[in-house]
């Protein structure tokens, strides 16, 4: 076996090969740029080489670095993670020319499957169903427009080179034909250096369902059943499990032989998946195959109990492949969650900054419940705008898909991070969102489930309740900590009452007095709620700012934050003020006057932390709503700022180049 | 049997009514309550002991005698906060716009008197159209009998004001001797001439809003140290702030039971200063992760952002904090900052409550704007608080602490207990770019030798172990453990005993 590995990555997946290297007894080099000087996976190396500026494609991407650091470091083989270097076949070239393995499939199958239109024409040729779409490469914005009129609206636009959402676009209609070309090339620029762009017919109500399989260098090929991946915003993934609840057993074989086919028609080896666009009658078209280990791979490991990472460096010694299709099994149910930096309540804007407090859920592993996080970011950290918002993986595993669900939720519930916006709520939602409890889900869930984006969960009202009922607890126990101050008046001492009214108020959720009277002891208390008494237990001490609960014996976390006279509270994808008041403080709240936030319809504001790329409006231009008014590009993507509604453009307060903060007046209207 | 009491409880029945029903449901419908319902929720439920509900006013002119509501348009007493004593006054703007005459005033002065003779803090809900005209230069006299208490009252017992309401005029003159002031946002406003008066004289076109609302002194003249959104908002943080505070000078500041580790470890703060010596970093993460359950009750957060000021508690116990602010002009000291900061010491040490300074200042801010403005004499007045301040203060430098600023931000020399640096800190004269640009004026053509003599200045001062070998820096200590280090630190001082001479008063440069 090896002595030592590098990983050409960074993040959590540098963090996720490390493990397995540590576990085989391999050890590890890390690479860093700039901005990853303090990143996790520096810390969890047994080296770390600096490779250059924090600009991916100044560092990571640069061959030149990365081979240089590779060969200082003496490291037998290379880890290339996913994204980056990873399908990058000169790379792997380079490698084998320096004697280093590569740990992923050989120069050919990731040329040949690397490039996504070279693919296509392969798999057709092997018989597989493709998408109808242009094989050829465009050449600018019209020849767009001409070809995606010829395959028929919807079409995608997609980088040759792309992978992750990056660099595709979905185009309707001419204008957007156009500009989805040309953001997608930009886009495609910069984040993988090959702005080759590609288009094919959009298919709708698709469901992603993949393929993961495994193949030796001795002619052995496996797949390891499917991961669906259904649950995407933008072409970006965000929800995956395995296995998919829509495949049955025939299907799974044919499209798992079929992959294995194609993989082996290539002379694959290491791990890959083969991408499949699933319809509603399980027909199953190749998408395309990803010569890597794939970001949602752990949803995998939990159900077939194989270690991926362990697989692949295994193979790429050398090694037959231990395992036998027949050893493969599905093994329960796994889900996947990513935790994205990113803002659910403001469209999903990319957040940057420093995570103030980060603390996942504890990871178990008990015979019905396995909680996994894997993740590249630690409390104190910093989430640059250079690299992909993506944080940690949350995975949970139980013998059926709702166990798993419900496994999800809790640990959901009970990660807590502060400091930048993330999308938790959001994931939350989705685990309570009948359709996708159901398994009822395709690729346009997120669109159609949310077409105006998302702004919180809406909770049943018995489930406010629990959460009112905790909350009164709670404050309670607050309000008797303050009593026992020093200086009181001895014998005048304040008694803290059983009756609260607790006013719940949120967005999605109908704002609400309930009456609440608490009957506390020791252990815990009995909170009534309407009539309905609760016993409310947990460990929570003033201050605290995550609450685990049960009510009644069944479990409940709160995410905590201070307010005068109540809490703000985060569970199951709501965002809940919480006030818990004397009847004499409820009954006077309602002359409080609601205050009207200001308006800001007259101006366009930065939804995110980012840089002007582009304005397309001058100050005068009468714009149309929906028109395109400037380009910010923040965590590597494009984001194309539209009018809302129609006006005049009075005054520009930004040009190209411009760095700008979270709520900075771009522009304003007359 | 006749009730002996039925006469007593029909005029308490009426004399809680204020100015009837009709004058109640306008003050509701503003957003505002009326003076008693403030008080229920500033005090502790049924605590609230009243004293003179039947004075009534004096006055004959303009045929006001025909009109002699019970309270005169005040309503005073005391009660409890939590089980602590507060004495209260809260003016009924429904009997005659809240405004004061002469019994009104004296029922005021009445508390005051008292709270200071028991040692308990005097809370005011001013809610006041101003002097009662009617009654002319007595009601200017009651005023001035408040002012005098004010005066007596500061520093032997803490005085809080809360605008929930107008307070124009003279009137303003009392909350401004108190030491905090609270807004309530939208229905409040506090100025010395009203926008007609200023329309008359100057010409100049203002709202009420914008001359003298919450916004307006919490950001640009910081008249008032905090707004709230409503009054339930304000009477819940008025409590809150209560609980950080003595009763009066002669008692220590309040301990309370905590949640919280003393020796909590906190791996994060080894990354709070950014690599980049010029990158700004949230101080507040620092407050807040050192205080007991994160709790910190921040005043003046809307002024002078480039110093924060607040309470916070370790070990359950009250402590103030100031500390530079790097996420504002670097953190600099300028005017605002140094008279923001100076008063928030001076309270401190009137009151007994010990004085934590986090420390990253790359100076006093330079330019006309700040020299014409006299920022030597405001920023001395910081130097001076912090200088003649007796209490128990503990000091930590996280990076920079350049220059006077160095000295004034609660150095060794002024009387520091303990002066804590992180391995981060430099304590210099100034940054190495510029202390080299003097030193080395010569070679200042030469790009590459100021390189080298910036980097030899950076390695001879950029850290904090010039100054611990000096001994003006007690212990660099690891910036995960401040919490223990700095708790601990006020665990050894609360026996501290330190006297100036004895002075008539001193002569702080106002």
């Amino acid at each position: 076996m090896f002595d030592k590995i590098a990983i050409a990555n960074r993040g959590e997946i540098a963090c996720r090969v490390i493990k397995t290297a540590r576990k085989m007894g391999i050890k590890t080099v890390a690479l860093y740029s700039d901005a990853d000087r303090r990143a996790l996976h520096v810390q969890m190396a047994d080296e770390a080489i600096h490779i250059g500026p924090s600009p991916a494609n100044q560092s990571y991407i640069v061959i030149d670095k990365v081979m240089e650091a590779v060969k200082a470091s003496g490291a037998q083989a290379v880890h290339p993670g996913y994204g980056f270097l990873s399908e990058n076949a000169k790379f792997a070239e380079a490698l084998s020319a320096a004697g280093v393995a590569f740990v992923g499939p050989p120069v050919g199958a990731i040329e040949a499957m690397g490039d996504k239109i070279t693919s296509k024409k392969l798999a057709q040729e092997a018989g597989v169903s493709t998408v109808p779409g242009y094989m050829g490469l465009i050449n600018d914005a019209e020849e767009a427009v001409k070809i995606s009129g010829e395959i028929g609206y919807p079409v995608m636009i997609k980088a040759s080179a792309g992978g992750g959402g990056k660099g595709m676009r979905i185009a309707w209609n001419d204008a957007e034909a156009r500009e989805g070309f040309q953001s997608s090339k930009n886009e495609a620029a910069s984040s993988f250096g090959d702005d080759r762009i590609f288009i094919e017919k959009f298919v709708t109500q698709p469901r992603h369902i993949e393929i993961q399989v495994l193949c030796d260098a001795h002619g052995n090929g496996i797949y390891l059943a499917e991961r669906e991946c259904s649950i995407q915003r933008r072409n970006q993934k965000v929800i995956e499990e395995a296995p998919s609840p829509f495949l049955d057993d025939a299907t799974r074989k044919a499209m798992g032989e079929q992959a294995v086919a194609l993989a082996q028609a290539v002379g694959y080896t290491s791990a890959g998946t083969v991408e499949f666009i699933v319809d509603g009658d399980r027909n199953f078209y190749f998408l395309e195959m990803n010569t890597r280990l794939q970001v949602e791979h752990p949803v995998t490991e939990l159900i077939t109990g194989i270690d991926l990472v362990e697989q692949m460096i295994r193979v790429a010694h050398g090694q037959p492949l231990s395992i036998t299709q027949e050893d493969v099994k599905i093994n329960g149910w796994a889900m996947e969650c990513r935790l994205y930096a990113e803002d659910p309540y403001r469209n999903f804007l990319p957040s940057i900054g420093r995570l103030t407090r980060y603390r996942p859920p504890a990871e178990v592993v008990e015979e019905t419940r396995v909680v996994r996080n894997d993740t590249g970011v630690y409390e104190g950290g910093e989430i640059s705008m250079f690299y992909d918002p993506m944080i940690a993986k949350l995975c949970t595993w139980g013998p059926s898909r709702p166990e798993a669900i419900e496994h999800m939720r809790h640990a959901l519930d009970a990660f807590e991070v502060e400091g930048i916006g993330h999308n938790l709520p959001f994931l939350s939602a989705v685990m309570d969102h009948a359709k996708f409890g159901a398994g009822d889900i395709t690729t346009a869930f997120i669109a159609e489930e949310y077409p105006e984006g998302f702004e919180g969960a809406t909770l049943p009202e018995a489930h406010v309740d629990r959460i009112a009922a905790a909350c009164a607890a709670m404050y309670r126990m607050s309000e008797i900590r303050r009593t026992r101050v020093s200086g009181r008046m001895d014998n005048h001492e304040r008694h803290v009452a059983a009756d609260w009214v607790v006013q719940v108020s949120g967005h999605g959720t109908p704002a609400r007095d309930i009456v609440v009277h608490i009957d506390a002891d020791k252990a815990g208390a009995f909170v009534s709620v309407a009539g309905k008494s609760l016993r409310v237990e947990g460990d929570w001490v003033p201050g605290a700012s995550l609450a685990q609960m049960t009510l009644d014996g069944a479990p409940l976390t709160l995410k905590l934050a201070k307010l005068p006279g109540g809490f703000r509270v985060r569970n199951r994808g709501a965002e809940l003020k919480v006030f818990v008041r004397s009847p004499r403080a409820a009954d006077l709240s309602r002359h409080m006057l609601e205050k009207l936030p200001p308006d800001t319809s007259k101006l366009l504001l930065c939804p995110m932390p980012g840089l002007v790329v582009k304005m397309a409006v001058e100050v005068g231009d009468e714009v149309q709503d929906g028109q395109a008014l400037c380009t910010i590009e923040a965590m590597k993507m494009e984001n194309i700022l539209r009018a809302e509604r129609r006006g005049k453009v009075s005054k520009i307060n930004a040009t190209a180049g411009d760095s700008l903060a979270v709520d900075e007046v771009i522009m304003e209207f007359e | 049997m006749k009730d002996i009491n039925a006469e007593l409880l029909a005029r308490r029945d009426e004399a809680r009514l204020g100015g009837g029903q009709k004058r109640i449901d306008a003050q509701h419908a503003k957003g505002k309550l009326t003076a008693r319902e403030r008080i229920d929720l500033l005090l502790d439920d049924d605590s609230f002991e009243e004293f003179d509900m039947f004075v009534a006013h004096r006055c004959t002119d303009f045929g006001m005698e025909k009109s002699r509501p019970a309270g005169d348009g005040v309503v005073t007493g005391w009660g409890t906060i939590n089980g602590r004593m507060v004495y209260v006054f809260s003016q009924d703007f429904t009997v005659f716009g809240g405004s004061l005459s002469e019994t009104h005033a004296k029922k005021i002065c009445k508390i005051m008197d008292m709270a200071m003779q028991n040692g308990a803090p005097v809370i005011g809900l001013n809610d006041s159209g101003g002097a009662r005209i009617q009654e002319g230069v007595a009601s200017l006299a009651g005023y001035a009998e408040v002012f005098q208490r004010n005066v007596m009252a500061s520093g032997v017992v803490p005085q809080i004001s809360v605008i929930m309401g107008p307070c124009a005029g003279g009137a303003v003159y009392s909350p401004a001797m108190t030491d905090f002031i609270f807004m309530v946002k939208d229905t409040s406003y506090m100025f010395v001439t009203g926008p007609d008066v200023v329309k008359t004289v100057t010409n100049e076109v203002v709202s009420a809003e914008e001359l003298g609302g919450a916004s307006t002194h919490t950001r640009k003249s910081s008249v008032a140290d905090g707004a709230f959104e409503n009054d339930i908002e304000a009477l819940t943080e008025v409590r809150r702030l209560v609980d950080f505070l003595p009763l009066n000078n002669r008692e220590k500041p309040p301990v309370r039971p905590f949640f919280d580790d003393v020796g909590r470890i906190e791996e994060s703060l080894d990354t709070l200063i950014p690599d980049n010596a010029n990158t700004p970093y949230d101080m507040k993460e620092l407050i807040v992760k050192l205080a007991d359950e994160g709790d910190f009750y921040e005043i003046q957060a809307e002024f002078a952002k480039n110093i924060l000021t607040g309470f916070l508690r370790l070990e359950g116990q009250t402590v103030g904090v100031v500390a530079n602010q790097p996420m504002v002009l670097a953190g600099c000291l300028d005017i605002d900052s140094s008279r923001k900061a100076a008063r928030f010491v001076r309270f401190c040490d009137a009151f007994e409550i010990p004085i934590l300074t986090l420390v990253d200042v790359p100076g006093f801010l330079p330019g006309t704007g700040q020299e014409y403005g006299g920022v030597i004499k405001h920023g001395a007045k910081l130097l001076f608080a912090y200088g003649e301040a007796t209490v128990p203060k503990v000091t930590v430098i996280t990076r920079k602490a350049y220059g006077g600023a160095y000295d004034v931000m609660a150095s060794k020399h002024l009387r520091g207990d303990f002066n804590y640096a992180w391995p981060t800190a430099e304590i210099a004269v100034m940054g190495a770019k510029g202390a080299t640009e003097i030193i080395h004026r010569a070679d200042l053509k030469d790009a590459e030798k100021i390189a080298q003599h910036t980097a030899d200045y950076e390695d001879r001062f950029a850290n904090p172990f010039v100054a611990a070998e000096k001994g003006f820096i007690d212990e660099v200590i690891q910036p995960r453990s401040t919490r223990r280090r700095v708790a601990r630190a006020f665990a050894s001082l609360r026996g501290k005993s330190l006297q100036n001479p004895w002075k008539k008063h001193d002569n702080i440069p106002l």
